[in-house]
This record gives C-alpha cells, structure tokens and sequence, in this order.
C-alpha cells in the first residue's frame, strides 16, 4: 500500500482499523487527542466501527472493556495521567481477560509540554503484569499496535503500547498492509469475568502463570534487537522506545561504537539482555521516562562485576526529556559546534488566553468581587482558565487534577477559608466534578462553584462536551443544589459590574452556590462560520 | 544528503502549515522526513517550534540535535532568537521582521533585528507588507515560505502544488492569495543578494 505522513497518534489509531477494530473511546488530552480525533474521522467516512469521546477515561475504559467481553476488538486511549482515572478497571482488567483484543494507549508527556506530570505508564504495564509495547518510530506504531491486538487475543489480556510526545506528534511516513476484517459477536466466560474473591484468586494464577510467555515472546520478538559489537568489549548500550533513536544518532560519531540492544517490547526480553550483559564491562541504560529499565537491571545489589549507567547513576538526566544532545554526555562525546551569538536573554512566551476569550471576563468579574475580602482563595481546574494563573489575572492559586477544583474548595471551606471558590469547565465538570458537587450540595458547603461553560473541550482542540447548555443547568439542579442559588452569568466586559455583583451575593449567601458563566469559545464559534 | 530546519513562530501563526507544505513535497520525492510539533497548551499564543527533518537517507531522532539546524525559518524576529542555539555554526536565518507583541516585557524591534543581523547567514524580510500585498495579512506564512523556497532541498514547484492542495477548500481567492504571497516571497528572497555558505561575506536584508 502507499505511503502516507501520519502523527505517531494516527499511526497508532490507522494501525488499529486495519486489525479490525470495532470500537475506540477516549477523553480528549495532549498528546493522545489525535488517536481519536483520526478514528472519529475514519469512522465518519466509513461508518465500519464506533469511535467516540467519552465522558471521562474510566468511562472510556469500560466502555471498551464491555467490547472486548463481547468478543470485538476495541481501543481506548489517554494522555498519561487519564490512566490514574482508568486505573481501577485497568487493574482489574489484567484479571479479566481479554475476549476480543484489548488495546489500552496511554500518551506520556515527559517534560510536561501540556501535563501536570511526566508519571511513566510502562509502570502500569508492570503493575498489572500485562504486556507493554513502546514504538521508536511511526512505522513501528503502527506496525505494534496491529501486533498488539494479535497478542491481546492470543494471550487473552489487555495490551498497552506506550507513546510518548515526541513520536505522538510527530509526522513521518508510514506504509499500511491490507486491512482485515472485525470479531464476530461472541461472549466472554462468566466465571472469568466476575471478580469474585473465588474466581480473582483464581484468574490472578492465570495471570502469572502467563508471565513466562510474555517474556519467551519479547525474547522472540522482531521489535528487539541486540548487535553485538567484537571490537567494544567495554560498553554496551541498552535503549528503549523513541531514547533508541537518539542513541543513533549519536553513533556515527564515535570511534569504537558499543554493542547496542534495543528494546521495544515489556516485560523486558530477558535472553538478550543476558547476552548484552555478558558481553560487556558496562551498560548504558537510555529510556524515555523513569528509569524502569534501569532498576530492573540494578535492583539493590547491581550486578556482580558490572556497571550500570542510566539515569539513576546520574549519567543521564532524571527530569524532563531525552534529545540527542542530553544522550550525548552519556556515550562519552562533547556538545556539536553550534552558532554562538554570545549570552543573551529572551523574553518567555507563555501560553495565554485568546485575546476576547470568556474566561478572562469571568476572572475579572472575580477578581472584583474578591477585592472586599481577604482571605479568599480560588481552586482551579484542569483547562484553559488554568492560564488565569499568569498575569494579568494571577486569579487562580491551585491545579491538581480534573474535578479537584471542586473537591478542595469543599475541603478549603471546611477548614476555615471564605470565600473558597471552585473555577472549573464544563467538559471537566462531566469528567470528575459532579460527585464532589454532590457531596457539598448534601453538606450545603459555604463555596462558590464557577462552571464555565463555553460549549465544547477547548484547550484540546474543541472536542463536543457532554456537560453543557440547559443539560449543565439541569445536572447542578439534580444533584441537589438550591435553585435560587444556581446563577447565570454572560461574561462579556459589558456585564462586568452586574456579573460582580452576583458573585458577591452568592459569596455571602452561606452555604453552596453555583455560578454558571455562559459564553462560547471564540476559536470554536471562528471555526463555526468559516465551515460555514 | 539532508536538511535540518526549525521553523519558529507564534501559536496561530500557521507554522503547522508550513511544515504540511514542505513534508507533502519532500514525500512526493521520496524523501524520508520526521517533522515534531507542538500541539495542546502552547498554541494558545505561546511560542511554537517544529523540527523538520528531511533526508535521503535514514533519519533516527525526530528532534534535530542542537548544532545540526541548516536553517531557522521564523514568523516572528522574537521567536527566530530563541533557536539559534539549534544552528550549525555557518547556518542560516531567515526572519520575519513583523513583531507579534502579546507580552508585557516584548523588546525593542531593532534590538531583536540587530541581534539577527550579527548571523553571519540571516535574510529579515517584511512579511506583513508583502501579505497584505499578496491580498491577506494571513498568508505571511506563505511569504516566509516564499522566501526560503530556493535554500530548500524540495523543488519550488511542489511546494506551490501543495499550498494549493492546502487551501483549496477555503476557495480560490484564499488559494490565489497564499500563492501570490509565496511569489512575493520568492521575489524578494532572489533579488537579495543572499551569500551562500561557502562565502565569506555577510548576509544582506531583503527589507
């Protein structure tokens, strides 16, 4: 078939249609948002399988999960930190089964481009004890994610492959094979798939039991590889994923190179890192992430006669994330000339919010209210109104995790703050805050809690949200929250005083109040009228 | 052989468009390429980059190594700053000289522009006169790609054939105009007088 330029996201999800996918979901997050937005594209023009945003990721996650129980294959993807909302049927999930291939993509973002952390999801991998696959490259994306269904079906478990943003977005060539056809319908046994102690137990044996083919597999598997090198006696290189890549790179110029393994499939090939480990004095460790590898290989005692380098010997850095110049150091070569225009100092460019963007009127209807008092605080959420950290606004003083917006202003209430204030989107509110809205409305919590609901998903790239409109106001009215104190507002400059104004009575008000801010984003309603 | 370009502009700048044009005709040539980008927090009016790899042989890391950039192409003079750590020693600029100020502490112009004058190999060009020429200050991209077309390992005529498959859905007159402002941009980038590597000489501004 003939080339195409795809994102490492769109290899992954091109992959998984041509293995036979019959669903996909997710919850929109950078850098795993391309996965569906191109599954979504597909399934549009093809109608052939179902792809579609979900509510939140655990929703995600069962959703596909009730696929693979039906016998079909199905995909559910994730940035990294949408699989700690997932974890408790991913868990669980590794007890299951598959029945149909169960292919779990979780995007890590290591140096936290657009994350609240770097956390490292091959470490899921290995807490579940299921496999794990992580490409170098676009082609190998693809390539393991068809791969991974084989083995989620053969093995009968959920498969991970772990991206990282460097190949999530990034575009280069790919060659598709001939697509095959979807799973008839077909049930899962019951006596696998309901968790109870008597069945846990006993699937948890299965589980383990399986671990000594998964390691003969990645032993066996064309995505590792290890060169041995007859000249270089002393060190060998051990890389992983997209870090693979920049150890070539740096290959060519040293004099000796070493021997190099490459590893791209979990648990970690065991024969062939014996064969590099024997063959050499020193190992150099080179991952994406945490130093999982790394660990594995030192556990507490290291290994007699050896030394291994990594991140943790402090030869690479523990932060952030790996480039061809970070590796260098490592394989013992000094920095490329480059051009020097001396030092200077730059000016930071952060992310801000649109020039007209809604938030920015909330925040300074907020931040008007808030002048008369002096101990209030404003818990904020995951999104865009996060950018109201930065000046001019410097509105919000937290951003955790989604939904805890509202959760720690319940909490900051209770222990003495007023105003405490929850600021949180719509989308992210149907992610994760109507429970702890719930919970103040049954407790009648002094807060203040400000939806603002501006119609879609925006940082991501405008994804529909399920928590908006008249539907939004009905939830917050369902959950038990006083009519009288659930307030609309328009946030435009006009109503800046009149918008104060009701914030200062809802702050008042003594117990829970929900203001609802109203206005669409302006880059979707831009998007609207140019498509017309 | 191969080229190793950081393409640098402003969140909403169309960069992403540039780096679609250039990969679509070096894939038309068989060429192998990596491009990076930058998508989710930073759009939003923060600074952008793309590493765009293109290559007949090989190409491992889909970042370009610090010192191995041939050339920064940059929407913004502000921004073209920021990467010049990725030049080899004798790479090349080319900037537009159109600030987009949306920070309080945005410096002076002409200390940015004299700053990129002091690269030995720097082309400043008035990518907003010459888009609002072309029809539409939007299509400074366009211009910026213009002006960079003869340094690039791709043929000239593919990149035109691509800007067209880029905008045709926006209609013919958005089509024209993105491919007026890539001739503007070739214009000006031919008649200024640019040295090549191997010459001694400074580069010259098109403004």
């Amino acid at each position: 078939m003939k080339l195409e330029i795809l994102l490492g996201d769109e290899a992954v999800a091109l992959g998984a249609i041509q293995a036979g996918l019959s669903a996909g979901y997710s919850y929109p997050g950078t850098p795993a948002s391309e996965i569906m937005e191109y599954l979504i594209k597909v399934a549009a023009e093809t109608k052939a399988f179902i792809a579609s945003w979900s509510v939140n990721e655990k929703v995600a996650f069962e959703e596909a999960l009730g696929v693979s129980f039906a016998g079909k294959r199905a995909l559910v993807s994730m940035k990294h930190v949408g699989l700690n909302v997932a974890a408790d049927p991913f868990m669980s999930s590794a007890l299951t089964g598959a029945n149909g291939g169960l292919v779990i993509v979780p995007a890590d973002d290591p140096g936290m481009h657009s994350s609240q952390n770097e956390q490292d999801s091959r470490f899921y991998a290995d807490f579940a004890r299921i496999p794990c696959f992580e490409p170098s490259n676009h082609q190998e994306a693809y390539d393991m994610t068809r791969q991974a269904f084989d083995v989620s079906e053969k093995l009968g478990l959920p498969v991970m492959i772990r991206l990282v943003t460097r190949l999530s977005h990034s575009r280069s060539s790919v060659r598709p094979r001939d697509p095959r056809g979807q799973n008839k319908l077909r049930f899962g046994a019951s006596r696998d798939w309901t968790l109870l102690p008597v069945n846990a137990r006993r699937r948890f044996q299965t589980l383990l039991d399986s671990q000594a083919d998964m390691v003969r597999l990645a032993d066996e598997s064309e995505f590792n590889s290890l060169r041995l090198s007859a000249n270089n006696r002393s060190l060998g290189v051990l890389a992983s994923g997209i870090a693979f890549n920049y150890v070539q790179e740096n290959l060519s110029d040293l004099e000796n190179p070493p021997s190099l393994l490459k590893v791209g499939t979990y648990p970690l090939p065991e024969k062939l890192i014996r064969g590099l480990v024997d063959h050499v004095e020193t190992v150099l460790v080179v991952e994406e992430g945490y130093p999982l590898i790394e660990r594995s290989l030192r556990g507490f005692f290291g290994v007699a006669g050896k030394t291994i380098r990594g991140k943790l010997s402090g030869d690479l850095p523990l932060t952030g994330e790996l480039s061809p110049e970070a590796v260098r150091p490592s394989l013992g070569l000094k920095p490329l000339d480059r051009l020097d225009l001396g030092g200077f100092k730059l000016a930071a460019r952060p992310p801000q919010l649109c020039a007209g963007c809604p938030h920015a009127d909330t925040f300074h209807a907020l931040s008007k209210a808030l002048r008369e008092y002096d101990k209030s605080n404003i818990f904020s959420d995951i999104g865009c109104y996060t950018l109201g950290y930065y000046p001019p606004y410097q509105a919000v003083q937290t951003c955790v995790c989604m939904g805890a917006s509202v959760s720690m202003a319940k909490g900051g209430a209770e222990a003495g703050i007023h105003p405490s204030i929850a600021v949180i989107g719509d989308s992210t509110f149907g992610h994760s805050g109507l429970t702890p809205l719930l919970e103040a409305a049954a407790a009648d919590t002094n807060m203040t809690v400000f939806i603002l609901d501006n119609c879609t998903v925006a940082m991501t790239g405008g994804q529909p949200s399920y928590a908006s409109g008249e539907r939004l106001l009905r939830m917050i009215e369902g959950l038990g929250v006083a009519q009288n104190h659930i307030r609309v507002i328009e946030p435009l400059p006009k109503n800046l005083d009149k918008n104060a104004q009701v914030i200062k009575e809802e702050i008042d008000h003594h117990g829970l109040s929900v203001i609802v801010a109203v206005r669409e984003c302006l880059e979707e309603a831009k998007k609207k009228r140019r498509s017309g | 052989m191969k080229q190793d370009i950081i393409l640098a502009g402003v969140g909403g700048q169309g960069i992403i468009s540039i780096a679609y044009v250039i990969a679509s005709a070096a894939l038309e040539e068989g060429l192998e390429l990596k491009q990076a980008e930058v998508h989710g927090m930073s759009q939003r009016g923060g600074a952008v980059q793309s590493h765009l790899r293109l290559s007949r042989e090989r190409i491992w890391s889909d970042l370009i190594p610090r010192g191995e950039a041939d050339l920064v192409l940059s929407v913004e003079p502000l921004e073209t700053l920021r990467y010049v750590d990725y030049l080899r020693p004798d790479g090349m600029v080319i900037a537009s000289r159109t600030p987009f100020v949306n920070i309080r502490d945005y410096p002076e112009v002409e200390t940015l522009l004299s700053k990129i004058r002091e690269i030995h190999r720097h082309l400043i060009i008035d990518s907003e006169k010459l888009a609002k020429e072309a029809g539409s200050s939007r299509t400074q991209n366009m211009v910026m790609l213009g002006a960079t077309a003869r340094y690039l390992m791709v043929k000239e005529e593919n990149l035109t054939k691509f800007i067209k498959s880029l905008f045709e859905r926006h209609g013919e007159t958005v089509v024209a105009a993105n491919l007026k402002a890539f001739a503007l941009g070739q214009a000006v980038a031919a008649a200024a007088d640019f040295v090549p590597a191997s010459n001694g000489n400074r580069g010259r501004g098109g403004e």
